[in-house]
């Protein structure tokens, strides 16, 4: 059974007012268990309003999304359950910090559950593990921290609810490459050692296409596109049509394959590539 | 926060609009001033009159007006129900120590005239001004402040840059709110003391961001050389028009109407 189901969900801000603008528009998709899910689009596609819905924080104008088979507006007051079960990480999350010290902080999701001291003490320390920081951080105050620890530190907030799914928008927004990468691999490690569901809202299509397993692709409020990532991004001229970008390597073999030579469409990293050149060239005259 | 209307602008081409702000400003203040010396029912059907035309003139819809007059309306009611028993006169109508009058009854309905027009007339104001002119105009007007050593540039300064983040503010505590719902913050139930205690999560980060834009703001102004005071020029030069000559002579014409209907009212 699919952890996460949305059926026709549509959702309009200010509806009935002349400022009527609809966001999200007739959406229908499931996510498994386990899977990473990417979502791409412009800006102002959408992405961001679907993922507030996912998680309660908006509620969708028509239709309906499921959480484990259960409607998740059947009861509305215990909306704040759901919210413990799918964890959303906002864009620049460091912004929401606000107490004393970082154990304090990343311990204000897991106290709002209602668990015991040991508990709440267990789940930050994982937490903050998961995020590469050491345990000598806990007792500082999070406003001393660096740009980078601040992010973690609000990432962890949001990890420390061991969420079975994790909701990340644009989490490397601002971060400077090597961060990037870290903090991607970080998401990712926790994502394999929990086995939980993760849906990674992110303009950077490398980070979308070296991740995930399947890509939502938005565009105008709707869902144009949601399959393998492997075969989203072969569909280059479709996504360039929508003002999206392919990755620069899968661009490099798909300008390779219009001069006729035979390599895969569907090619997301530095490592398949090169690959398929050496494939391409076995045998081959070096000097041709 | 979206059905607040009062002290919103919206922006139409309007005669009223083009107007320049120091005139709306004055004309505000003396439209007030004069709905005050407003003794009589033809007074206030004057003031009346003269307030709705400037309402159709501004060409916004009168349900956004209705809409500001909604806010005051316990207030009226509650002021004016007081003054039904204050009356002086002949009792119509007595119960114990309350006494109605036809002068209370009279009364009554005058005030809620009167801060319906106030509102109204306030509301006009806001309306169709825009910020940024509705400060220039106010700092135009109080130049003469500066004179006694009081730095009306720097506030009217001031009070722009306030009115400018009141939206960007409005939209973080939106942002900082969801974000700390999203971790389970409960803001819906539970009693006062733990009602004000959840909003700590959602105030510091509010601090923390207004302050990081105070600083950014300061920062980007000093590059720019920004120093306030007289010698600071203006893009946008205020000039009076025929209109604002014309609106003067209007309203002092409304004054004089007033006061003589006032003083003809004494001998009736």
């Amino acid at each position: 059974m699919s952890i996460i189901k949305a059926e026709n969900i549509s959702f309009t801000y200010s509806q009935g007012t002349s400022l009527e603008k609809t966001a999200v528009d007739n959406v229908s998709f499931s996510i498994e268990k386990g899977e990473l899910v990417g979502v791409i689009g412009h800006t102002g596609s959408g992405k961001s309003t679907l993922v507030q819905l996912l998680n309660g924080l908006l509620k969708p104008t028509s239709g309906k999304i499921f959480f484990n088979g259960n409607d998740i507006w059947a009861e509305p007051k215990k909306i704040r359950s759901l919210r413990f079960n799918v964890g959303m990480v906002f864009q620049y999350p460091e912004y929401q910090l606000f107490e004393e010290t970082v154990y304090k902080d990343v311990a204000f999701g897991p106290a709002n559950m209602g668990l015991s001291q040991d508990e709440i003490e267990q789940k930050v320390l994982n937490a903050i593990r998961f995020v590469g920081l050491k345990e000598n951080i806990l007792s500082k105050s999070p406003f001393d921290l660096s740009g980078g620890e601040k992010r973690r530190v609000a990432i962890a907030g949001v990890i420390a609810m061991d969420p079975q799914v994790l909701i990340l928008d644009e989490p490397t927004a601002g971060l400077d490459p090597h961060g990037r990468d870290v903090l991607l691999s970080q998401i990712l490690d926790y994502h394999k050692t929990k086995n939980n569901s993760v849906i990674l809202v992110s303009h950077n299509m490398e980070d979308i296409a070296q991740n995930a397993n399947r890509t939502m692709v938005l565009s105008d409020s709707k869902l144009v596109m949601l399959d393998d990532t492997a075969k989203i991004f072969s569909r280059v001229n479709e996504l360039e049509q929508i003002g999206l970008q392919v990755p620069q390597i899968t661009k490099i073999m798909s300008l390779l394959r219009e001069q006729g030579f035979p390599v895969s469409k569907s090619v997301l990293t530095v490592q398949q590539a090169l690959k398929e050149i050496v494939n391409l060239t076995k045998g081959a005259d070096p000097f041709l | 926060m979206t059905n607040i209307t009062f002290g919103q602008y919206f922006p139409t081409n309007s005669i009223i609009h083009r107007l320049d702000p120091r005139t709306k400003i004055l004309s505000a203040i003396g439209c007030i001033i004069t709905i005050f010396l407003c003794k009589n029912a033809v007074n206030l059907a004057l003031m009346s009159a003269f307030v709705l035309t400037s309402i159709k003139l501004s060409d916004i819809s009168v349900k956004i007006y209705l809409k500001s007059l909604k806010m005051v309306l316990f207030v009226v009611i509650v002021t004016s129900v007081l003054n039904v028993f204050y009356g002086q006169g002949e009792p119509i109508f007595q119960l114990g120590f309350m006494c109605i009058t036809l002068d209370g009854i009279k009364n009554s309905i005058y005030i809620a005239v009167r801060i319906f027009l106030l509102i109204l007339v306030s509301s006009l104001l806001t309306f169709t001004t825009s910020p940024t002119d509705l400060t220039d105009g106010l700092g135009q007007l109080l130049k003469f402040l500066y004179k006694f050593k009081i730095n009306v540039y720097d506030l009217a300064m001031m009070m722009s840059i306030a009115l400018r983040f009141i939206p960007t503010l409005l939209e973080e505590t939106t942002k900082i709110t969801n974000a700390q719902k999203a971790r389970g913050a409960d803001l819906e139930s539970g009693n006062l003391k733990q009602r004000i205690k959840a909003l700590i999560p959602i105030l510091v980060p509010l601090f923390v961001s207004a302050f990081r834009r105070a600083y950014d703001l300061a920062v980007a102004m000093e590059c720019r050389c920004y120093i306030g005071g007289k010698t600071r020029t203006r893009m946008k030069i205020l000039k009076f028009k025929p209109a604002d000559m014309w609106t003067f002579v209007v309203l002092i014409l409304l004054f004089s109407l007033v006061l003589t209907a006032n003083l003809v009212g004494i001998f009736w």
